[in-house]
Parts: C-alpha cells; sequence; structure tokens
C-alpha cells in the first residue's frame, strides 16, 4: 500500500529538484501529446526549448525576445510574490501595468516636443505612481471596508482596460496620426524611448529593473524585518500579530509595491517594444506574471528562473506554430502542464510517498 | 471480579515509533481501570485499538473471554465498546436530540429519542435537556451529550478520555457520581487522564504506560500520587518550591477593563481589575473558553482597550502595540503554540525573531541580524533543555512539551518585568512541566511580576501567590491562594452555572 507521511520539515532536496523534475515530466508527456497529434515529438520540443536560443536559421531573431518577455514578467511577479508570501492576492497585475504605461507616457506626451534629460526619468517615476495609485484602491477598501482584494484588484483590470481604449483613442492619440487609434510612438523619439542598452541582447531598462527588484527582493525577504514580517503573516497570521506586524500597513505595503512595480513594466514596455499606447496594449502579462511568481515559488531567484522559462516557452511556442504547424492551443495545453506538473509535484516537498506493508487481517 | 477485556502484548508502529509494545492488562466488569502516562507515552494508540481505529501490528484482545479484534469501531460499538473523545464531534446547530440521532446506526423517532435521553440523563444524573441547541452548552453539558450517547447503546465497557479537562470541580463531582453509578451496575470504565488525585478518587486499578510500555500496575488507592507519577515519568519528581518573598510596587494594573473581540464567538471582558505587584505570581483558573484568550491578548497588547484601563509600571499602555510594550518590559506567552506563540513551518531562530528582536537588539535599522538571533536561540535551547537538532529546526518539527519550553524561555530569558503566559504547561509531561514551573518562579524570584493563566488547578495552587478566575469574562478578584478550598475554587470558577444537579 502506498501512504503519504507528512515531513516533519520541508525537503531542501525537493524543493529544489521539483522545478527540473517538472520540467522534463513536461517534456515527456508534452512530447507524448504531441505525438498523439501526429509531429514528431523530438523536434517539437527542440523548437520550443532549443531552437529560440541557438538556431542558426531563428536565434538572432528570437534570442533578445526572450529578455523582452522575460523583463516585464519578472518585475510584475516579483512585486505579486511579495503579497503572495502574506496572503495578499494581488490578481489585478494587469490593470496596475496599464496605468502605469499610461501614466508615464501622458507625462511623456505632454511635454511633447519637449527634449530633456530629465523627461525619460519623470515618466518612469510617474509609471511607477499610476500603477501605485491604481493598486491602492484595492487596498484601502480592504483596510477601510475590508473588500476582497481579489475581486476589486481583478474588476480593475476592466476599467483599466477601457481606461486605455479611451487613452488610446482620445486624449493620448497621435494629433499626427491621420485619425488612426493610437499615441505618438515614443520607441521612434529618442528622449522618450527606452531603447535596447546591449545589440543584439533585448535587454532594455525595464530588464536592469527586473534584475534590481530580484536583488531587493531578496534582500528584503531573507535580511530585513519587515520582508520577515511579510513571511510570518503568509505563515502564520495570527503568530504575526502576536509579533506586532501592522497587517492593514503590510497589505498597503505589499499592493503599493506590486502596484509600482507593473506600473514600471508598463512603462518600459510602452516606450520600447511596444512603442505606443494602443487599444490592444495589455498583452497579459499581469496575468501570466501570476503563474511566474508560482513557478518560481515566490522565491526572487525562482522567480527570475521560472521567467526566462516562461518567457522560453512562448517564443517557443510560437515558433513551433510557425516552423511545425501546431495549433496555439496545443502550446498553451503544453504551458497549462508545465503549470500543473509543477504544483502537483509540490506534494513531495512537504510530504513523503512510502510503501508500507500492512497485513490486511 | 471476572474479566472483560483482556490485552495480550498489543503492538503497534508507525514510521520510526513503537507506539505501543508489547502492551498487555486486563480490566475486570464492573472496575474503573485508569490508563496512566505522560504525552505520548502511547495511551492514545493503545485505546484506539480497543475502540477499531488502529489495528495492532502484533497481539490480541479477548472480550468477555472470546476473540476480539474490531475493524472498525461500528465493530467495537456492536460489541458494547463505547468511546467518550476528549475532543467532542457535535453539531452546535443542532439539538442535543439531533447530534444523537446523528451518531447512530437506525435512529428511532425523535420524540421517542428525546424521551429516552430524558430517562438516561435522569438515571444516571446527567442533566440535559434533549431540545436544546448544542451551541448554547456549556462544555460540560456537551460532554454529557457524548455520554448520553454511548449510554444508549448499553455499553460493557465505556472508554474515557481525559474527561475532566474541560470540567469545573462541581461537573467533575457530577460526572463521578454517573461513573460510580455505571460501575454498580456492572459497566466497566477505561478512565484516560494525567490527574493524579482524580485517578486515586475513582479508579480501583491502573496500568501506568510510558515510551509505549507497561512499566507498572497499581492499586491507586493504595499509592500515593507521588509514587504514580515518578512511575510515570521514570525519575524522582523535582518539585518546585515557592519562596515567598515580600511583595514590591505595583507594577501592572488593571481598571474596569471592557473589551468587546473581533471574533463573534469570543467572550467579552466586563469590568476586569487586577493588581500585580513585583514578585508575585498571580494564577487565574477557569474553564477554558470563559475569556482567557482575551485576557491575554488584551495584556500582550494585541488587542487595544479603552484609555487608562492597562496602567504598566505607572505608564497607560492601554493603547499600545505588542512591540511598544515589549520595549518597556510587558511580555506573553500564548497558550496556542503552533501558529500564535509561533509559526509551524518556520525555524527556531526565525521564531526566536518572532518576540525577541526589540530586547535583544536582534536588529540594525531594520536589517535583521541572523546571528545574533541564532545565538539567542541556541542560549533558548541549551538554558531550556529543548530537545531538537538545532535552531535550524522548524518549529513544528518539535514534540509540544518542547516548543512549550522553546516558547516560554524565549520569554523568560528577555528578562520581562511583567510576564503574562496562558497554559504554560499544557500537553507538556511532567518533567518539562516540572521545569517550567521551575523556570516561572526564579524569574518571580528575581522581582518580576507574573499572570499565569492556567486550566491545572493542581498547577495554580503550587505556584502562584494570588488566585483569581475567569467566568465568562468576568475576573473574580484576586485572593491569597494560601488556605483556599477546591470549593471555594470551585464556587470563584463560576461552578455555581452548573450546581442544581440531580442527586
Amino acid at each position: 500500500m502506498i501512504a503519504i507521511v507528512k515531513r516533519p520539515e520541508p525537503s531542501k532536496f525537493w524543493t529544489i529538484a521539483t522545478p527540473v523534475f517538472a520540467v522534463l515530466l513536461t517534456m515527456i508527456l508534452g512530447g507524448l501529446l504531441f505525438a498523439a497529434m501526429g509531429k514528431d515529438p523530438v523536434a517539437a520540443i527542440r523548437t520550443i526549448f532549443w531552437d529560440p536560443l541557438f538556431n542558426d536559421q531563428f536565434a538572432a531573431y528570437s534570442r533578445p525576445q526572450l529578455l523582452v518577455k522575460a523583463g516585464p514578467l519578472i518585475l510584475i511577479a516579483i512585486g505579486l510574490s511579495l503579497g503572495f508570501k502574506a496572503g495578499i492576492w494581488n490578481i489585478g497585475a494587469e490593470g496596475q501595468y496599464i496605468m502605469g504605461a499610461i501614466a508615464g507616457a501622458s507625462v511623456g506626451l505632454a511635454l511633447y516636443p519637449l527634449d530633456a534629460w530629465w523627461i525619460f526619468p519623470l515618466m518612469v517615476i510617474a509609471g511607477a505612481i499610476g500603477g501605485f495609485l491604481w493598486a491602492m484602491i484595492p487596498a484601502l477598501l480592504k483596510t477601510r471596508f475590508n473588500t476582497n482584494e481579489i475581486l476589486v484588484s481583478l474588476m480593475l483590470v476592466y476599467v483599466a482596460e477601457q481606461i486605455l481604449a479611451s487613452a488610446a483613442l482620445g486624449f493620448l492619440r497621435n494629433p499626427e496620426g491621420n485619425g488612426f487609434p493610437g499615441s505618438r510612438n515614443m520607441s521612434q523619439i529618442p528622449w522618450l524611448s527606452n531603447p535596447e542598452l546591449i545589440p543584439g541582447t533585448g535587454a532594455h531598462w525595464g530588464v536592469v529593473a527586473a534584475l534590481g527588484a530580484v536583488v531587493a527582493a531578496y534582500v528584503l525577504l531573507n535580511k530585513h524585518l519587515l520582508g520577515f514580517q511579510i513571511r510570518l503573516t503568509g505563515e502564520s497570521p495570527r503568530a504575526a500579530r502576536f509579533a506586532g506586524v501592522k497587517d492593514k500597513l503590510l497589505v498597503v505595503f505589499c499592493l503599493g509595491t506590486a502596484g509600482a512595480l507593473a506600473g514600471l513594466a508598463g512603462l518600459f514596455e510602452v516606450t520600447g517594444p511596444a512603442g505606443q499606447i494602443s487599444i490592444d496594449f495589455g498583452a497579459g502579462y499581469g496575468f501570466t506574471a501570476i503563474i511566474v511568481a508560482f513557478l518560481g515559488r515566490l522565491n526572487p531567484i525562482g522567480i527570475l528562473l521560472a521567467g526566462l522559462l516562461l518567457a522560453l516557452t512562448f517564443i517557443g511556442g510560437e515558433l513551433a506554430q510557425f516552423m511545425l504547424g501546431l495549433p496555439s492551443a496545443a502550446i498553451q495545453v503544453f504551458q497549462g502542464m508545465l503549470l500543473m506538473i509543477l504544483l502537483a509535484m509540490d506534494l513531495v516537498v512537504n510530504y513523503r510517498i512510502t510503501i508500507v506493508n500492512r497485513e490486511t487481517t | 471480579m471476572t474479566e472483560l477485556l483482556k490485552v495480550v502484548g498489543l503492538t503497534r508502529e508507525y514510521p520510526g515509533v513503537r507506539a505501543n509494545d508489547d502492551v498487555s492488562f486486563s480490566i475486570g466488569t464492573g472496575e474503573v481501570h485508569a490508563l496512566l502516562g505522560e504525552n505520548g507515552a502511547g495511551k492514545s494508540t493503545l485505546v484506539k485499538m480497543i475502540y477499531g481505529l488502529e489495528k495492532p501490528d502484533a497481539g490480541f484482545m479477548k472480550l468477555r473471554g472470546s476473540s476480539y479484534a474490531p475493524q472498525n469501531p461500528q465493530a467495537a460499538r456492536a460489541a458494547g465498546v463505547a468511546m467518550v473523545f476528549q475532543h467532542f464531534s457535535l453539531f452546535e446547530a443542532l439539538t442535543v436530540a439531533e447530534n444523537v440521532a446523528l451518531g447512530m446506526e437506525n435512529p428511532p423517532k425523535m420524540s421517542e429519542l428525546a424521551q429516552s435521553i430524558r430517562e438516561v440523563s435522569e438515571n444516571y444524573g446527567l442533566p440535559l435537556d434533549p431540545d436544546r441547541i448544542v451551541g448554547d452548552l456549556s462544555a460540560g453539558e456537551r460532554q454529557r451529550v457524548e455520554i448520553i450517547r454511548c449510554l444508549l447503546q448499553d455499553p460493557k465497557l465505556l472508554i474515557m478520555d481525559e474527561p475532566t479537562s474541560v470540567l469545573t470541580p462541581q461537573e467533575v463531582e457530577i460526572l463521578f457520581k454517573t461513573l460510580r453509578k455505571l460501575q454498580s451496575e456492572g459497566t466497566s470504565i477505561l478512565y484516560i487522564s494525567h490527574k493524579l488525585e482524580e485517578i486515586r478518587a475513582l479508579c480501583d486499578g491502573a496500568t501506568i504506560l510510558r515510551l509505549g510500555k507497561v512499566v507498572g500496575i497499581c492499586d491507586p488507592k493504595a499509592t500515593t500520587a507521588r509514587e504514580m507519577a515518578e512511575m510515570m515519568v521514570g525519575q524522582t519528581l523535582h518539585v518546585p518550591t515557592r519562596e515567598g518573598g515580600e511583595a514590591g510596587e505595583v507594577l501592572l494594573d488593571v481598571q474596569g477593563l471592557n473589551f468587546v473581540p473581533s471574533n463573534p464567538f469570543g467572550t467579552r471582558l466586563k469590568d476586569v481589575s487586577l493588581r500585580l505587584r513585583a514578585g508575585e505570581v498571580l494564577g487565574i483558573g477557569g474553564v477554558a473558553g470563559n475569556g482567557q484568550d482575551e485576557l491575554l491578548s488584551v495584556l500582550s497588547g494585541e488587542a487595544k482597550t479603552g484609555k487608562g484601563s492597562v496602567i504598566f509600571d505607572g505608564q497607560d499602555v492601554s493603547h499600545m502595540g505588542p512591540n511598544a510594550r515589549r520595549r518597556i518590559g510587558l511580555l506573553a506567552a500564548p497558550e496556542e503554540r503552533l501558529g500564535h506563540a509561533a509559526a509551524p513551518n518556520m525555524s527556531l531562530t526565525e521564531n526566536t525573531a518572532l518576540t525577541a528582536t526589540i530586547r535583544k537588539k536582534l536588529t540594525k535599522s531594520n536589517f535583521l541580524n541572523w546571528k545574533k538571533t541564532e545565538e539567542f536561540a541556541r542560549e533558548i535551547i541549551e538554558k531550556f533543555d529543548v530537545r531538537t537538532p538545532g535552531p535550524g529546526s522548524a518549529a513544528r518539527s518539535l514534540s509540544g512539551g518542547n516548543l512549550q519550553k522553546f516558547v516560554i524561555g524565549r520569554e523568560v530569558l528577555q528578562d520581562p518585568k511583567v510576564l503574562v503566559v496562558n497554559q504554560p504547561t499544557w500537553g507538556v509531561d511532567a518533567a518539562a512541566a516540572a521545569a517550567i514551573r521551575q523556570a516561572l518562579l526564579d524569574l518571580a524570584a528575581q522581582g518580576a511580576g507574573l499572570i499565569v493563566i492556567s486550566q491545572d488547578l493542581d498547577e495554580l495552587m503550587e505556584i502562584s501567590d494570588h488566585f483569581a478566575a475567569l467566568n465568562e469574562g468576568t475576573l473574580t478578584a484576586p485572593r491569597p491562594a494560601k488556605g483556599l478550598s477546591v470549593e471555594e475554587i470551585g464556587l470563584m470558577m463560576g461552578g455555581a452555572h452548573d450546581m442544581e444537579m440531580a442527586g
């Protein structure tokens, strides 16, 4: 008989090993899925995981895409992970991302055609504040009226999308754009743009900010009293109150930080890879970052790796659609499998699976 | 006395632990037999096997001479074995009769059932109205529901797991009368308890377990409590001695404190007043759920109360949070070890940081000094004899007693002016309990004021100078503990609540 026994302490080995096993298992099961669809499984897996980085023909295009896609995912996921660790569920990073982009772009475009070195830093600050303020809505409603931050933050995503549409069609529309929706293309305006810093890598200021956020979050969680209080609140809210944690302040801090980082991600995206405020600017980074945060076990280093891995499957998935004619639904199933398997394998971190002999008298 | 149940060589192993090792004993018809042992001695495993919840790895049982190996509790009940658990399994929103019906395989009509509940309750002196909602009943009354549920099956053997832990002395008396009546009718009772005086008053025989083995069989009426305790722990008990010093200045002054907990199931504190002097130990008794948690929370700072209601060392602290109170020397250790006093999945070092950062100066501009924190954790582990591989172990990996020593040690070693503890030795084995009490008394001898909230009256009598009791959120006026009789204590605890017992 197989029995599941709770470990007295989480296994250190499995905490590190499960993501690796989960990826391998996903490759095997995904390969079976692709084989069942009549595709060569080895080719499909190679196209997803290997070709984007090392294929002579495509890597020149797809390799920079890795950091372009991973940057905002990591930046947003770091912010979300602080709240998730404390049991504060901000599901609305997508809205904060959009509002950050709108706030930052508004500042830059309002000053147009003024050209000065301080405009871009000012836009960065405005982007962070935009996301922060948008996140303050669920934070204040939660601390004042005890509303559910999951619902409020999620609903505000749809509000933000409407504001985005209104900006693209109205107050931020390019006056020289012949009536087409969308703002001026900021990536074409040198003092408003967020350029690729090292050619061929895809690294822009958002990637730098993401790496900075990883380091800052690591220090915060491991060395700082506030990080300890965040972890303690997530582990045991009652013990946290006993330890003197001010829980309302913590809600404001976690939601505010997540909002500010999502706002930054939005600003770097709108001034760089996206270039302009457009109706379809929201590409789902705010939602995918939730997956990245959990895939990375809410650990800053884990999130860094998970962001890169997920970005890779996106790029590889697109490549596989294009090269092998795999339907996009199959790619999504494959990505979903990865998350499910990882979460399922969490079991072995906290539990031991043993075979027990028990006579059935 | 003919033999009812005979247990021979029962052995049950869990991964890494031999919970029961070759346990043998027997119970005669109409005998009240005690099963004694520290926490983790294997009492629960043993009764679970008798009640069909676990199966032995080796050994066998005989009931009235024939082989007895229940596959499940239903089989055990069919054979005439019933059990009253320490934790009740009742639905609060249903009536007494409905709860009883839920536990039956073929419940009769509700009106008939109510009638038979009334009969049993009168016959055995257990006052209980079958139409009342269980949510309105006291812990003692809820236990009666469980007992009556068992008695309706007309059991031959009734197993009772720590039945008096939730009762007032008066309720204990009622329960004992019932048990003696059952005994006189030929029902055998297997009685599990730590409370030695109780066992001496009630039981005819006792089997003592230690580390899963039978270490002694005795006649409790002819053995002293001390001898039994020494058999249980396997060593001579270190009895704490109270050095009654002169009481010093007033450290803590609570006057007319009212508090409405945010939790709707909490108990309101009504007009609580107390005064604690340096070097004094104030024991606060009372049945669980009468405001103990709330009293601790208003003293620790987790809950804030009206201006001027809590004065510490001449300073109004009623608006201060836990850390502000720690800074000036008012510390607390709550009852619930896992999830309140300590975070289960965090290491002992991290759990040290939970309360000690301020007084032990473990932070520098809000960055934690983990090295210094770990050193303090090691000091707690060493001075309080916490058995653990090291400060990196998760709190949940420690046994209850060891974690309790850690929690108490963490506060005591911070050199508090006033320490408030709730159930300091709950679920702790006798040797560790004695060590904890001694540490508390040492602290008081050094001039700290102590408030010890506990449900263990023996403990309170042993260490307190003054005694007060909580009853439905009100605190009786503290009285000198010396010379208080059990009856007086019972009245202070509000036993009057259930005094109109049937004879």
